[in-house]
């Protein structure tokens, strides 16, 4: 590999514990972003000249912080601040604990402090998910502004404001303890599986999946699952997001439309995946109360286990359904047991269910209920029904291979609909 | 600075807690040494707003008229080292519950 290259890897594998230990060290995202490239930049001079240091993670920290201490003795502001971030330090007493120390000559791997600052309860969850791609992921924020598709400005705005509500309002770089994590950590779990969404069903847009977001996604909560292993809910989002990115090759059509699970070709489901993800819902649904993404998990596992949808768990999967709607009770898990009773019970209990549903705010014009009882009414064969409610899903089709998917359901009902006609005439 | 948006009750108490709840926890603030400085407000029917528009001009009304119950009903301005150590403090607070909410707001630094 070419130094460069090398440089490259480096970067990307240290770059979050890098950022994360600065921040702990300094208080202040902006000084460690900006001290974080200036070590990156002194690397990418000397590396390729002098060698690639056998520590480069320590050499890349012992850099940065050199840069701070440089910047804070020029800038009277960062100076004033790290003295009040200090006292606090020394109030708080966070020594970092001994067993801290990473896999790179004593780098400690600050980055779970970093996951639950980004994910504090105190800044909007927009934010959240800007931070956490920006500070963890390690994406620019064109990158971020793109994943979401919204201006760079806007994003680099949202980025600004939240960094300084961390500053001003004094959000701490700091792991909340035993009693508050089962308060916390879902909303580092949201964060990430929020990323994962965007990548795996772009909210809008002319492709179906952005891979490059849903990979980070995953790649983030392996880092979770290192960090906190004994948490059970990180090993269940894992296994979750594993489950159904296996799935993404066949999710797509040669013309990038929507193939939906049942049409599915798989044979192109990644096995490895599917491997790595069953392992993790074993440990995440055994020995203790089970959590949500454990269950979704489970369900995920069912489908990726079966050789077809005729063959598919059905039974089970309602139990599950069952067990997530006592969870988390809401309309979205009520629309999909629904779906899964259908599949078990056949389409008019499924129709009945979802019938029940109507009048529940959240699914008015929410476009997986609509393409589900559209569905539901083709299969039933009740066709001009089908029909008005394919074309009233296509209304709230956010991205263009959906929208492709349901015209080609409807052209077939009104295909099918000609041809009786032809016969009676 | 703790801002106790406290539900007023019809008799002018705030709503879900006791005088006693009140007075132990600023008493529970106090001995904690953090406390800086912090006002009860009286009833909100005592309240007046001022404003000055675009031309300049001054208009004193009676109010405010706070669509919802939730109103400013007093503050503290405590001295803790960051947002969660203050989030814990406000969710200790009387004022917090029977719909009432704290806002936690930094006092400025205009030295740094």
């Amino acid at each position: 590999m070419s130094d460069a290259g090398e440089v490259e890897r480096v970067w990307r594998e240290e770059r979050g514990r890098l950022l994360a230990a600065l921040v702990r060290r300094f208080g202040d995202l902006d000084l460690a972003e900006d001290v974080t490239a200036d070590a990156i930049e002194v690397a990418l001079e000397r590396w390729p000249v002098e060698g690639v240091p056998p520590k480069p993670g320590a050499w890349l920290m012992t850099t940065a912080r050199r840069k701070a201490v440089d910047r804070l003795r020029r800038d009277k502001t960062y100076a004033a601040r790290l003295a009040v971030h200090q006292v606090d330090a020394d109030r708080a007493d966070h020594a970092p604990p001994a067993d801290a120390a990473g896999s790179d000559g004593g780098l400690p791997d600050e980055r779970l402090q970093l996951f639950f600052t980004c994910a504090h309860p105190a800044l909007p969850a927009e934010d959240r998910i800007a931070l956490t791609l920006r500070c963890l992921a390690g994406l620019t924020t064109p990158e971020v502004a793109r994943a979401f598709l919204v201006p760079t400005a806007t994003m680099a705005k949202r980025i600004v404001r939240a960094k300084k509500k961390i500053r001003e309002a004094r959000i701490p770089f700091r792991v909340p303890g035993p009693d508050e994590l089962p308060e916390r950590l879902p909303g580092v779990l949201q964060v990430v599986y929020s990323i994962f969404t965007e990548g795996y069903a772009a909210s809008s847009g002319p492709t179906l999946q952005r891979l490059d977001v849903a990979d980070e996604a995953i790649r983030l909560a392996r880092i979770l699952r290192r960090l906190l292993p004994n948490e059970r809910e990180i090993a269940g989002l894992l296994a979750l997001m594993l489950l159904i990115h296996a799935r993404r090759d066949a999710r797509t059509g040669p013309d990038g439309s929507l193939v939906l699970l049942d049409e599915q070709d798989r044979g192109r489901w990644d096995r490895a995946m599917i491997e790595e993800g069953r392992a993790l819902v074993v440990s995440a649904i055994s020995g203790g109360p089970v959590g949500p993404y454990g269950v979704q998990a489970a369900i995920a596992a069912l489908h990726d286990e079966a050789a077809d949808v005729a063959t598919t768990d059905w039974p089970q999967i309602v139990a599950l359904y069952d067990v997530l709607l006592a969870l988390t009770p809401s309309p979205v898990v009520a629309l999909n047991r629904a779906a899964a009773i259908a599949m078990r019970d056949g389409p008019e209990a499924g129709l009945a269910l979802l019938d029940d549903l109507t009048d529940e705010p959240i699914l008015r014009g929410y476009h997986p209920y609509l393409v589900a009882r559209a569905d539901l009414l083709h299969r039933l064969n009740r066709l001009p029904e089908a029909a008005a409610a394919y074309r009233q899903a296509l209304e709230s089709a956010g991205t263009d291979p959906e929208r492709l998917h349901l015209e080609r359901r409807l052209h077939a009902i009104q295909e099918s609909g000609r041809g009786v006609a032809g016969t009676e005439g | 600075m703790l801002l106790i948006n406290a539900g007023a009750t019809q008799d002018g108490t705030a709503e879900g807690c006791t005088v006693e709840d009140w007075m132990a926890y600023d008493k529970t603030v106090r001995d904690a040494g953090i406390f800086v400085s912090g006002e009860s407000l009286a009833d909100l029917v005592t309240a007046t707003t001022v404003r000055v528009g675009d031309d300049g001009r001054r208009t004193v009304t009676d109010g405010p008229f706070a669509e919802t119950r939730e109103v400013l009903g007093g503050f503290y301005v405590i001295d803790v080292a960051d947002l969660d150590t203050a989030l814990d403090w406000a969710g200790r607070c009387p004022g917090a519950r029977g719909g009432g909410s704290i806002v936690v707001r930094p006092i400025a630094d205009f030295d740094v």
